[in-house]
């Protein structure tokens, strides 16, 4: 009954969102437009066994071979739209209005995947919480960014994620299994929870006995073999499995990218600097780093002075040791209403300690803590903050004035939505009483705001208040104060305070999950 | 009777708790509400602006966007006294000045924030035909503003007043929808911030002088209205009804005279601060005046959807008469038509009486007037999307008429895109699930029972209107993909006048005998209602 009368509701969350998706075609596209335009050209106009080793463009393929697949299938109907989309040389840098269109649309239509994902997660809850669920992720304004904007297919790739969630948070491992075998195989950067998966399946679905949990476990295996085979077979077929991991792992690319992603490496980075700068001012002789951060410049050379230097294997292993504390858990108690819970904290590990994390990366836990956002005040306080700090760390993606306003008011819609909702959410218990004041309080005098029972109401106490103001400080700051102040000098200032800013905040809702999780198992 | 209101209100309340999906998003009361409904609307017109504005790229005269930015740089560059006036820094043949000075001093106001930020855009001369990637996003911001700081408050100062008296008979989900179809109206973010004018300032006044009204603040209504008028003289498709409906209340006070008098005052003194640069002499004066009536250009333009315009497939109109002959005809068939809505006001002024009439009065005024553009259709739709929760069915219906009524202009600036998603946007606010269903069915069941002396003629319109509807749609497509026959190159925008045209007449004829069966409705059953 509640599944049913509900889907026009989500169907209508969609659509509107749909058309606002339409509106903002002619706005500014990223590199990452070209990248997905030459991808389609690449698969369509090559054989398969030259996609990972083609070089007529920059944008070379480096995503899993699923992902190529679902290019050239996308190319299918490119070609029919406008043949030079998918031409190989021609095609190169082609700003149509055909491809924008066709590009620009077949994101929006891919994001039906992760409204059936979040439909599938959602349709057990009772309604308040399914609609909350549904705008904190249909309406995510991160989301909106980084597609619609900045275009990429995440909307897409995080459906998969959903839906493989919500087949485990339903007991139905197998299936859940398979789904994020799959989506490893269209984006490999959300392997970072492969972990986890790894041993909740094996400790939830391989259970009962040595026999009985041994033949699960081969069932698992095999099926996830299956599709990597069905993936990278091909590959393997032409001996080209060494240049595809070549492709899809360029550990060149340095610590952090040109805009820090604002996880634990930019403290890093900073206490590194002030050391420097410190021990230069007591007199010792300290080697400039040779490849710069602030630059822009980031190579596979050192750039610490000071602090050990952090390679690929230094951040798996953090990344791992962060993971620990989940996975021990997950081996005691294999729980499906945690696992939500366990797969965004594994890539917010990820995010925190991982190499080369984009700040992108932040949508992989948000979007599936907005699952575990309506459970109970807490999470919903710390959802609050988080997901205003990961959109916020988003802005320097769309750095053209012309779209300023719109991320603005997408974070500042996305707040009062959450305001609205958690409010709502979490007053509804509170005595029938009280709710009749505050009904009759309101409809004496439109528009008074009733003050939400004291104790129990949602709110985000003045720490959260005082860091959200924080956030608007160095908005200010990088938008007209630093102008003003220091003119043209120090002009990577403002890019920086907003990474270690945001850092502050991503870093405690690390803490914060990591606590969660200990205290709830 | 408020105490049974409140009761009422708390129930719905509580079924909104159960049943409604809505629930969370309208419990914190109004101004909330507005708040997340504007920061929405906001955004729409925001992502609206990315588009192209009128006239982009195409020298030598360009299109509105460019007549604003010449007037900035006019109003700007030139004092106040010759800016209505043909100079050599003054070119009137190209894009002359020919709104009222409120429109100027707007200008002026525009021009200096231009200024500070890209000087180039409005230096004299030098910067006609300006385009650049700051100056469109300078002059997108500037009506962005002018809508923030005048549509926006205008419609909450409405919203209070109309649904805060006593007509607490509306969910709140009812208001909120409300709120949303007056301010995502598809086709004035399409004209403002897509084609490019500022028609959001004059109705804003309009709206803000239509709820001092309501809320029996006259005297203010007149300030407000004078200075709609004074933004943009197509504001007078209004003037018949606030005239008629303030005159009708001041019948009924103590001292007639009197109050007539004080209202007059009221607007000779807006008008005259206004107008002050130009009233110390007679030439002057009508130097602006004659700027503001063009009528050298005709009896209509294009193709518009109103009687001349279609008229002339079968009458040549500007063949068969002179400018003056046509002149009195037109005024002639406006005063005609606006005549008993005027009537009805001043007999027997209300609220919702008043909202007909300036409904009616913009309908006459588009219909048979001097000189009417295709965007003048916002007029009449301001007064409707009002009325949006009385008359939710003929509101979809002429919005979409308008909308394709525009259409033409929109596709020549290259807004299709737009015009489509703002329609379906439209479309899903129109029908947002679980809103609307309680209060309306008992409504509706009230006017079928009315209107069921005649069922076959009902049924038999709603099939030919479903049909047109149709035809309209499929219009659309033709008109995007084939090319007219060469021998009529017009063929698809005359089809496009006739269809809208017919169905601007009949909804003007069922709007005008809604108004007077108001009266009648009245004075027999809700007579507590009149002594608010």
């Amino acid at each position: 009954m509640l599944g049913e009368s509900s889907l026009p509701q989500l169907l209508w969350w969609f659509a509107v969102a749909a058309t606002v998706k339409l509106l903002l075609i002619p706005s500014y596209h990223s590199t990452d437009f070209e990248v997905h335009r030459h991808w389609l050209a690449l698969t369509h106009s090559l054989p398969l066994s030259s996609w990972y080793f083609d070089e007529t463009s920059e944008w070379t393929l480096d995503y899993p071979p699923l992902f190529a697949n679902f290019e050239r299938f996308l190319s299918i109907f490119a070609n029919l739209v406008d043949p030079q989309i998918v031409h190989l040389h021609n095609g190169l840098n082609y700003k149509g209005s055909s491809v924008i269109y066709f590009q620009r649309i077949t994101v929006i239509l891919s994001d039906l995947l992760l409204l059936y994902g979040v439909y599938r997660l959602s349709k057990n809850l009772d309604s308040l919480k399914r609609n909350l669920i549904w705008v904190l992720v249909i309406w995510s304004p991160g989301l909106l960014i980084v597609d619609h904007v900045h275009f990429q297919y995440n909307g897409f790739l995080l459906g998969w994620l959903l839906l493989s969630i919500s087949f485990l948070v339903e007991g139905r491992d197998l299936m859940g299994g398979f789904l994020f075998a799959v989506l490893l195989c269209f984006k490999h950067l959300f392997a970072v929870a492969a972990p986890v998966y790894f041993i909740y399946l094996l400790r939830h679905y391989c259970r009962g006995g040595f026999v009985w949990g041994f033949g699960r476990l081969s069932v698992m295996g095999a099926m996830v073999v299956a599709v990597f085979a069905a993936a990278y077979g091909p590959f393997l077929y032409h001996g080209q499995i060494q240049q595809v991991i070549r492709r899809m792992f360029p550990f060149g690319r340095g610590l952090c990218h040109a805009y820090w992603a604002p996880n634990f490496w930019v403290f890093y980075i900073i206490l590194d600097k002030g050391l420097a700068f410190l021990l230069r001012k007591l007199g010792f002789h300290i080697e400039a780093p040779t490849a710069s951060f602030t630059g822009g410049l980031v190579g596979d050379s050192s750039p610490f002075a000071i602090l050990p230097q952090i390679t690929p294997l230094t951040t798996f292993i953090t990344v791992l040791l962060g993971l620990f504390p989940c996975l021990v858990q997950a081996w005691r108690d294999p729980q499906p209403r945690l696992i939500a819970r366990w797969i965004a904290y594994a890539y917010t590990c990820g995010f925190i300690f991982g190499w080369h994390v984009h700040e992108k990366a932040s949508l992989h836990f948000v979007i599936p803590l907005a699952i575990v956002a309506v459970e109970s005040l807490e999470d919903a306080k710390h959802y609050f903050l988080l997901s205003i700090v990961s959109c916020y760390s988003l802005f320097p993606l769309l750095y053209e004035t012309q779209e300023y306003p719109i991320k603005v008011l997408l974070l500042l819609l996305h707040s009062i939505l959450m305001w609205f909702g958690f409010s709502a959410q979490f007053t509804t218990d509170e005595a029938s009483e009280k709710d009749e004041q505050i009904t009759n309080k309101e409809s004496a005098g439109l528009g008074k705001r009733s003050t939400t029972g004291g104790k129990e109401g949602f709110g985000i106490g003045w720490i959260g208040k005082s860091y959200l103001f924080g956030l608007l400080v160095v908005e200010l700051w990088g938008q007209i104060l630093h102008h003003y102040l220091l003119g043209d000098r120090f002009p990577f200032i403002p890019l920086m305070l907003i990474s270690i800013y945001c850092a502050l905040g991503i870093t405690y809702s690390w803490i914060w999950q990591l606590k969660r999780i200990l205290k709830l198992s | 009777m408020q105490k049974k209101g409140r009761n009422r209100y708390k129930i719905d309340v509580r079924s909104d708790v159960k049943e409604h999906a809505w629930w969370w998003v309208v419990n914190k009361g109004i101004t909330p509400l507005f708040l997340l409904i504007s920061v929405f609307a906001l955004f729409v017109r925001v992502a609206v602006s990315l588009h192209p504005y009128s006239g982009a790229n195409t020298p030598p005269k360009f299109g509105d966007y460019e007549a604003q930015r010449h007037w900035m740089e006019i109003t700007l560059n030139l004092p106040a006294k010759d800016w209505y006036r043909n100079s050599s820094a003054n070119d009137l043949s190209y894009w002359g000045l020919d709104y009222p000075p409120l429109t100027a001093y707007q200008s002026y106001i525009h021009g200096l924030f231009l200024k500070a930020f890209d000087p180039e855009s409005v230096s004299l001369f030098t910067s006609r035909g300006y385009e650049s990637y700051l100056g469109k996003l300078l002059m997108r911001w500037t009506v962005l503003s002018s809508d923030i700081l005048i549509f926006f408050p205008a419609v909450l100062y409405f919203v209070f007043v109309y649904h805060g008296r006593g007509s607490s008979m509306r969910t709140k989900s009812e208001l909120a929808w409300h709120m949303a179809i007056i301010l995502l109206s598809p086709c004035l973010i399409l004209i403002d911030h897509g084609h490019f004018q500022y028609n959001c300032i004059s109705l804003g006044l309009t709206i803000a002088a239509v709820a001092a009204t309501i809320s029996q603040n006259e005297l203010m209504a007149c300030v407000l209205f004078s200075l709609a008028l004074n933004h943009k003289q197509m504001s007078a498709y209004f003037a018949p009804a606030f005239f008629s409906h303030l005159l009708g209340k001041c019948l009924r006070r103590k001292n007639p005279p009197l109050e007539v008098l004080k209202l007059g005052f009221l607007v000779i003194g807006t008008f005259s601060i206004i107008w002050a640069p130009y009233i110390h002499s007679r030439d002057s004066a009508l130097q602006v005046l004659s700027r503001l009536a063009p009528f050298e250009r005709g009896i209509y333009e294009d193709y518009v959807a109103n009687f001349w315009c279609t008229s002339s497939v079968v009458i040549k109109w500007k063949r068969l008469f002179t400018t003056k002959v046509l002149k009195l005809l037109s005024f002639a068939a406006t005063v005609l038509a606006c005549l008993p809505s005027m009537i009805q006001q001043v007999l027997d002024p209300s609220s919702k009486g008043f909202l007909y009439a300036l409904l009616n009065s913009s309908f006459s005024f588009y219909l048979f007037s001097f000189q009417v553009h295709e965007k003048s259709i916002l007029l009449p739709l301001l007064p409707l999307s009002l009325l949006a929760l009385e008359e939710s069915r003929p509101l979809m219906w002429l919005t979409h008429y308008a909308m394709f009524s525009m259409f033409p202009l929109l596709r020549r600036d290259k807004l299709v895109l737009a015009y489509m998603a703002l329609y379906a946007l439209f479309t899903l606010i129109y029908f947002a699930p679980g809103v609307r269903c309680s209060g309306k069915t008992t409504h509706q069941t009230q006017k079928a029972e009315k209107g069921r002396k005649t069922p076959s003629l009902a049924t038999l319109l709603k099939i030919a209107m479903a049909f047109l509807y149709l035809c309209s749609l499929i219009l659309h497509v033709i008109y995007l993909t084939m090319h007219p026959p060469q021998k009529y190159p017009f063929l698809f925008e005359a089809l496009i006048m006739l269809l809208c045209f017919s169905h601007f007449l009949l909804f003007t004829f069922y709007f005008n005998y809604k108004q007077c069966m108001l009266s009648k409705f009245l004075t027999s059953k809700d007579k507590e209602k009149k002594n608010i």
